[in-house]
């Protein structure tokens, strides 16, 4: 007679669910993508859409036939994972280089550690630094934005604002980029050379102000991350201006606003507490600088946010939300 | 702005359908069952035997220590049987069953509703009135209520504070209560006020219920010591540690009662059956209770004899929906979904809930993806989804070092997991196998 559901409280659900979490970070990478399309034309769709079936087949193969559970690809993450692959790639990279990323990413990214949630370090770019290490010529040749000109197949390649910045550090006439109002507009607006989703700061902000809004991320690592790469970078620059760039330079160049806003605050792998996403983006914005300053490489960000990922569990250990009150001490 | 507590909460669909809708007395059915055990504590003693008549308001069970409570007779007529019957926690406990005949009072009962504003008993005597007719705490906690206006030796009371929240959502017995029944409550505030030996009164009401905001303005227009305080919608706010902290800002410590920080908490339901107690000589027999759900024909508020089955109580405002597919004693936060639909209204029963097929059930559960809301949104400022891992895994020592006994089982970081982790469910299994553990140690 007993025809009743019978479950513990509570009885109501918000409604959220993974889905919807994946796929409001893929539209506020919609001004992103469209940017990076009017930018390098067709390479932008090319080099997105080898990444995404990389990964999206890489996760359903891998469940399907090897771990032999249902798959979650329709969830959204590999999805995801793919399109910030390709946004962290060169539009010119040949597709079996690609294919080789997102077949990293999800294989030894994600589902080494048993997938979606368990994962410690984000999966897109464990594909890249796999990328950057196994192909670094490939990885570093960027072609230059060819603005309203996508037939032009030819139109050379170019090097990086961070690199030409790192070559004139070298020289120790720095100062000329900071006086280079163009190029900051440029950086902002998307007309330099890069990665496909290096290109428009503009653009990212705007996906990160709908994430924030949204309630999909807070604006704990964002600022964490960028109030650091400022207030260290302006150290450096008042000590010495011919030598090292401004922090405006920093904050709109190369990877950081899209690692700042699309990567560092991926769940998986970033702290649980706010204290904790505090902590992890001042690491990020430290190690971030310390790389672009004074390491080999001219781009950092991808490094300092797997360093801080390997570092995530151990904040979480130490890092513990504010209780509710303190215990009375017990007489 | 709005006063709320700052840590965690989430704002749920207010839902409340039945708004507004006036108090009606529920008709008498032919039957009723009161089980002894409607409050937390000792159960009470059984008085009566088979076969004996009884009236309203008749002692039939009589409280079996100090934290218990009295029961009494809702309707007149025969004791049919002395039973086990399941009630709506979903466990067998001991009940009186009557055979309803007439509807005849004892004549020491004042049942008319003339306002009376003197109060003459003295302070323990009030203590002593509420002890006597079985108050228990209205909201849900069924609490003695006596034993909270009783403060411990070496604590001191500065402020009692009445819920109005009214939190959960759906409910709305408390709003009807203080928009048709203020004077009373106020009263009720002024006694419990004198039994407490202090001068000062809060009302929280949420800001969802602006006219009985304005309602009890009203009458304590000239009641400075009384203060109406407008809360912003924030679940779960009705939690006592929650309101206190809302009202008065103070934080009590994990373990500790409200008394700690001066406050006593009673809710506004609890307040009105204080009033009917001592101003009107009348025991705790009925109650007001929300009967809603949106595909419900009439969600309504109603005045029920304590052991009306729920079933009764369904069919009469409007009869139980065809999609019906869970149906809740309480609120969709809280409350417990029954088992059973002859289940008895008791002194804890705020409303009855009915749930459409679509969202009776659960989604299942996926893997953490670690995106901490569960964190975010906690009161108490614990971690769930780590609460729920270390339950899983049966490691009681870092529970305990984690607060979970802190929990205060809201169910937010359920309601919020994308991945419809049944969090709660879990925690709750960590806090009983905890606080088994340590009462061992303390033996
Ligand atoms: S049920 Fe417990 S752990 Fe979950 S949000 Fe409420 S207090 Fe926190
Ligand atoms: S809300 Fe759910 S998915 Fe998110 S951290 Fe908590 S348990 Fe994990």
């Amino acid at each position: 007679m007993n025809q009743f559901v019978i479950s513990p409280s509570p009885h109501i659900h918000s409604g959220d669910s993974v889905q919807k979490n994946m796929y409001r970070v893929l539209f506020a990478l919609i001004p992103a993508f469209l940017v990076s399309a009017l930018f390098f034309g067709w390479d932008t769709w090319i080099v997105t859409a080898i990444a995404v079936l990389g990964c999206v087949i890489t996760e359903y193969v891998i469940q399907v036939y090897l771990m032999k559970v249902p798959t979650t690809i329709m969830d959204g993450s590999a999805l995801l994972t793919g399109v910030l692959l390709a946004f962290n790639l060169p539009g010119n990279l040949a597709w079996w280089i690609i294919l080789l990323g997102a077949i990293f990413a999800i294989a030894v990214g994600k589902m080494s550690f048993g997938g979606l949630g368990s994962n410690v370090f984000n999966p897109a770019l464990v594909g890249r630094v796999f990328l950057l290490i196994s192909f670094p010529a490939q990885m570093t040749s960027w072609p230059r934005p060819k603005m309203f000109n996508w037939t032009d197949v030819d139109a050379g390649t170019g090097a990086t604002p961070l690199e030409l910045v790192k070559q004139a550090s070298k020289e120790g006439n720095v100062d000329q980029f900071t006086d280079s109002v163009g190029m900051i507009f440029n950086m902002i607006s998307g007309d330099v050379g890069g990665s496909l989703g290096e290109v428009s700061a503009l653009a990212l902000i705007v996906g990160g102000a709908y994430l924030i809004w949204k309630k999909v991320i807070t604006w704990h690592i964002p600022v964490a991350i960028l109030g650091t790469v400022i207030v260290f970078t302006s150290i450096l620059y008042f000590y010495d201006p011919t030598r090292y760039v401004d922090p405006f330079f920093h904050v709109f160049s190369g990877g950081l606003m899209l690692g700042t806003i699309f990567m560092a605050t991926d769940y998986a792998t970033s702290p649980m507490t706010y204290k904790g996403m505090i902590i992890y983006g001042v690491g990020i914005g430290v190690i971030t600088v310390l790389i672009r300053v004074f390491g080999s490489y001219p781009e950092g960000v991808s490094f300092a946010i797997l360093i801080m990922n390997a570092v995530t569990p151990l904040i979480n250990v130490y890092m513990k939300p504010q209780r509710f009150a303190q215990p009375l001490k017990t007489v | 702005m709005l006063k709320t507590f700052s840590l965690g909460g989430i704002h749920p669909p207010e839902n409340k359908l039945s708004a507004r809708k006036g108090l009606k007395d529920l008709p008498l059915p032919k039957m009723v069952t009161i089980p002894v055990s409607q409050h937390i504590g000792a159960p009470a003693k059984i008085l009566v035997k088979r076969g004996e008549e009884v009236k309203v308001g008749q002692l039939i069970a009589e409280s079996a220590g100090f934290i218990s409570a009295n029961i009494y007779a809702s309707v007149s007529g025969k004791v049919k049987k002395i039973d086990q019957v399941v009630d709506a926690s979903g466990y067998r406990k001991e009940s009186i069953v009557i055979s309803v005949e007439g509807d005849e009072w004892l004549d020491t009962i004042d049942r008319s509703d003339i306002l009376n504003k003197t109060i003459e008993l003295s302070p323990q005597e009030i203590i002593d009135k509420v002890a006597e007719a079985g108050i228990v705490g209205l909201g849900g906690a069924t609490f003695p209520a006596h034993v909270k206006l009783m403060v411990p030796p070496g604590k001191k009371a500065e402020v009692l504070i009445v819920n109005g929240v009214e939190c959960e959502p759906y409910l709305t017995s408390d709003h009807q209560l203080m928009l048709e029944r203020g004077e009373q409550v106020i009263v009720g505030v002024q006694i419990v006020l004198k039994a407490l030996g202090i001068d000062k009164a809060i009302i929280g009401i949420e800001n969802n219920k602006e006219d009985a905001i304005k309602h009890l303005r009203m009458i304590t227009k000239n009641h400075p010591n009384i203060k109406i305080c407008p809360l912003k919608v924030q679940y779960p706010q009705g939690g006592e540690k929650q309101l206190i902290k809302a009202t008065i800002d103070k934080e009590v410590p994990s373990g500790a009662l409200p008394i700690e920080v001066g406050a006593v908490v009673q809710n506004v339901a609890t307040i009105f059956a204080i009033y009917e107690a001592v101003q009107k000589n009348k025991p705790l027999i009925s109650r007001i209770v929300t009967v809603t759900g949106k595909s419900f024909s009439n969600p309504s508020n109603w005045r029920c004899r304590i052991g009306i089955p729920i079933s009764h109580l369904i069919e009469q405002a409007g009869g139980l929906p065809e999609d019906t597919e869970k149906v809740i004693s309480g609120g969709p936060m809280m409350g417990k979904a029954l088992t059973n639909l002859d289940a008895p209204i008791t002194k804890g029963t705020s409303g009855v809930l009915l749930i459409r097929s679509l969202e009776a059930r659960r989604k299942e559960m996926q893997n953490c993806i670690r995106c901490c809301k569960c964190v975010r949104v906690c009161p108490m400022g614990l971690e769930p989804y780590l609460l729920m891992q270390l339950t899983e895994r049966n490691y009681h020592d870092r529970l305990e070092k984690e607060d979970v006994m802190d929990c205060i089982e809201c169910g937010s970081c359920s309601y919020t997991c994308p991945s419809y982790r049944p969090l709660l469910d879990y925690i709750r299994i960590g806090k009983k196998d905890v606080g088994q553990i340590m009462r061992s140690r303390k033996k």
